[in-house]
């Protein structure tokens, strides 16, 4: 029987998410991005069996697991028997959010559904409602780990529609320092859709790097959003890799509550075929003395559409803060199309902010250059557009990760 | 080996090339001069099949085949490879990896054996000591903030690597230092050999003592208007071209 509090607060989300019901292109937040077809659908919840998944499946889907500690998710139910969480130390811990709800409910009171807004966010409130299980972690006070944690949602469809909304609680305590992965991958055919929700806590001096890998296939519909409250002097890196699913909408939200914090914003979205992606980010700079950067980069071929928003709020009292966006886009077809929208909200005087926005398509001489040492054109292509991507991928911390993600870039732009 | 007749190209909406033939057989070494803008580039970059420069009449044989027909990396496949005048900076694509990949396309191609990472290091650390290029230059990106000399000698690099049988150097000595320029005869020079031919566009008689050439060839309005042996450069040194563009005109 759980505490309470948490069921008022699901039971609230379920009724809010049935008031609200899934966005339509009227909100302005969605002009872009119609679900209509997601919301037509009757998606079943997702089982968490899966005798059919082996290690060995999983690190091909993945990546080596040697390199991290690993948790699995099936469905967003915990799968023990392929997780391995062997390079934790320092007393960091990674428990299932059922686990954490039954041992120690008061520990996340308040943290819990405290940053995603579940009376705006249908999502959010579907997921708060909804959740199957999820991950919660904590880095004591002052351990510093380099072995990156790794959790993997894996989307298992099965006969009919499979839903599943995996969730994910961090706390980074004062002066911690680690790397978080959230990897969304799929194992095996059919329709699915997932609709994940992170929220994260940095304490003051806290130093998170977050990275969000999402690589679903192509009959996936995924929805996710990242909240970040930054205390006094933390630091986020908060990469959103976004390379799959036919419908992918990606939500950032950082809000610098503590003087001397600063969040570095990093996306790279592709799109192929008739796929759309969607990033929706929002810097809030709550308080004077913050920084941020933000890089987002598109690559978008076929009839594929993507959106960058980028907004970013410096509050009345908010001096000396600096906010620097950009947005480059390169598209690799005339069908292909990009929307790219700064917003600035700036109600304080002293501050330094500043956007940019490019939409290229690849330099023809550098293409010929490569061509004339014989090397393929559609490979060519394929090279300069993962060179396009890499001052975002140079940014994530993790040599494996980063080999893993500029591979798997190249590894589609290859097959389209 | 190389056979042009007659060939006519355009750029955008100029005629630059206006009925130019030349003919270069194996193991011969041609130079090519002429004033700025009289389609030395041109040339090249119908030989190296850039997309952009359109064939619109004659004829250009390598080895008896019709070049105009095959895509940019399936000439260099083939064996023709252009040191470019201005070589592209290329961010985010490592020089190794690309050299790498260069060199395995070409080997696909003649039923060699790819190099793996290990043989191919060995083997581009070799070269790059032949051309005395500095080995931190392999790690960077293409040609990314190389000097004007360093780039030059890339290109070399590569042609070292890839031993074409058609190089075509695009003022490869321009903006190069003496030691600079004796390396890049060098690299030229180890490849001379009785199956391979280069054509060598320079604007100084300076590289041809050198590369000593069999023919050098003045091109001028779009045509060769002047051929002739090694003394013809010499001429051309003292006299410059306006002896000979006027005939053009
Ligand atoms: N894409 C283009 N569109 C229009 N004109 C072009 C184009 N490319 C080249 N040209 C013109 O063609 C002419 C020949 O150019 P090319 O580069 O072949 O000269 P060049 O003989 O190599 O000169 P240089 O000695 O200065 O290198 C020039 O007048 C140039 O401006
Ligand atoms: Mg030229």
């Amino acid at each position: 029987m759980s505490a309470a509090w948490l069921q008022e607060l699901r039971r609230e989300a379920a009724a809010r998410f049935e008031e609200l019901g899934y966005p339509t292109t009227r909100l302005e937040d969605w002009r872009y991005t119609n679900v209509g077809a997601l919301a037509k659908t009757d998606w079943v919840s997702g089982e968490g069996r899966h005798d059919d998944v082996t290690p060995a499946d999983l690190e091909h889907l993945t990546f080596p697991v040697f390199a991290c500690s690993l948790f699995v998710f099936v469905n967003g139910h915990f799968a023990g028997d392929l997780s391995s969480p062997r390079a934790l130390a320092g007393g960091v811990e990674v428990t299932t959010l059922s686990d954490a709800l039954r041992d120690d409910p008061e520990g996340l009171r308040g943290r819990l559904g405290g940053l995603a807004d579940s009376k705006r966010r249908a999502f959010a409130a579907q997921n708060l409602a909804c959740f199957e299980d999820g991950a919660v972690v904590r880095i004591p006070a002052g351990v510093e780990i380099e072995q990156p944690i790794h959790l993997v949602f894996l989307s298992k469809p099965g006969a009919a529609p499979t839903d599943s909304h995996p969730r994910v609680l961090v706390v980074a305590e004062s002066g911690s320092r680690a790397t978080l992965i959230e990897d969304y991958v799929t194992f095996g055919e059919g329709e699915f859709f997932t609709n994940a929700v992170t929220e994260i806590f940095l304490e003051p001096n806290a130093d998170l790097e977050h990275v969000r890998f999402q690589r679903e296939s192509a009959r996936g519909y995924h929805v996710s959003s990242l909240h970040v409250r930054q205390e006094r002097d933390s630091r986020l890196a908060a990469h959103s890799i976004s390379l799959g699913a036919t419908l992918a909408r990606n939500d950032v939200e950082a809000t610098l509550v503590g003087e001397g914090a600063h969040a570095d914003l990093y996306g790279l979205f592709l799109g192929t075929g008739r796929r759309l992606v969607d990033n929706h980010t929002t810097l809030d700079h709550a308080v004077p003395h913050t920084t941020s950067q933000e890089l987002y980069k598109g690559i978008l071929g076929g009839r594929s559409r993507g959106i960058f928003h980028g907004r970013v709020i410096v509050r009345p009292d908010a001096q000396k803060t600096d906010a620097r966006q950009s947005s480059k886009n390169l598209l690799l077809s005339s069908g292909a199309e990009i929307d790219t929208k700064p917003q600035l909200e700036i109600h304080a005087d002293d501050v330094k902010c500043s956007h940019g926005s490019t939409i290229g398509q690849l330099d023809e001489d550098a293409l010929f250059y490569l061509r004339s040492r014989g090397i393929e054109e559609e490979q060519a292509r394929a090279l300069l557009t993962r060179a396009f991507a890499s001052e975002v991928t140079d940014a994530i911390r993790s040599d494996v990760l980063r080999q893993r993600v500029q591979d798997q870039l190249l590894e589609i732009l290859e097959s389209e | 080996m190389l056979k042009i007749e007659k060939l006519h190209a355009r750029a955008g909406d100029a005629e630059i090339l206006k009925g130019l033939d030349l003919e270069v057989r194996p193991g011969e070494v041609h130079a090519v001069m002429g004033p700025n803008g009289s389609g030395k580039s041109t040339l090249a970059n119908v030989l190296a099949g850039r997309p952009s420069v359109e064939v619109t009449a004659g004829k250009v044989l390598f080895e008896g085949r019709d070049l105009t027909e095959l895509e940019p990396e399936e000439r260099a496949r083939e064996g023709i490879f252009l040191a470019f005048q201005y070589p592209v900076e290329i961010p985010g694509v490592s020089n190794l990896y690309f050299l790498k990949a260069a060199l395995n396309s070409r080997r696909k191609h003649l039923g060699q054996e790819e190099l793996d990472a290990m043989d191919f290091l060995t083997l581009a650390k070799e070269k790059a000591k032949l051309v005395e290029m500095d080995e931190a230059l392999l790690n960077r990106a293409v040609n990314e903030g190389f000097s004007g000399g360093e780039k030059k000698r890339n290109e070399v690099l590569q042609m070292t690597v890839l031993e074409p049988k058609l190089a075509i150097l695009d003022e490869t000595d321009s903006g190069l230092d003496i030691d600079a320029l004796r390396v890049v005869a060098r690299g030229v020079n180890a490849l001379r050999a009785p199956d391979r031919a280069m054509l060598v566009i320079t604007h100084y008689q300076r590289l041809l003592d050198y590369i000593v050439p069999d023919v050098v060839h003045v091109l001028a309005g779009g045509r060769i208007v002047r051929s002739g042996g090694k003394e013809l450069a010499q001429e051309l040194e003292e006299k410059g071209y306006g002896w000979l563009t006027e005939d053009a005109a």
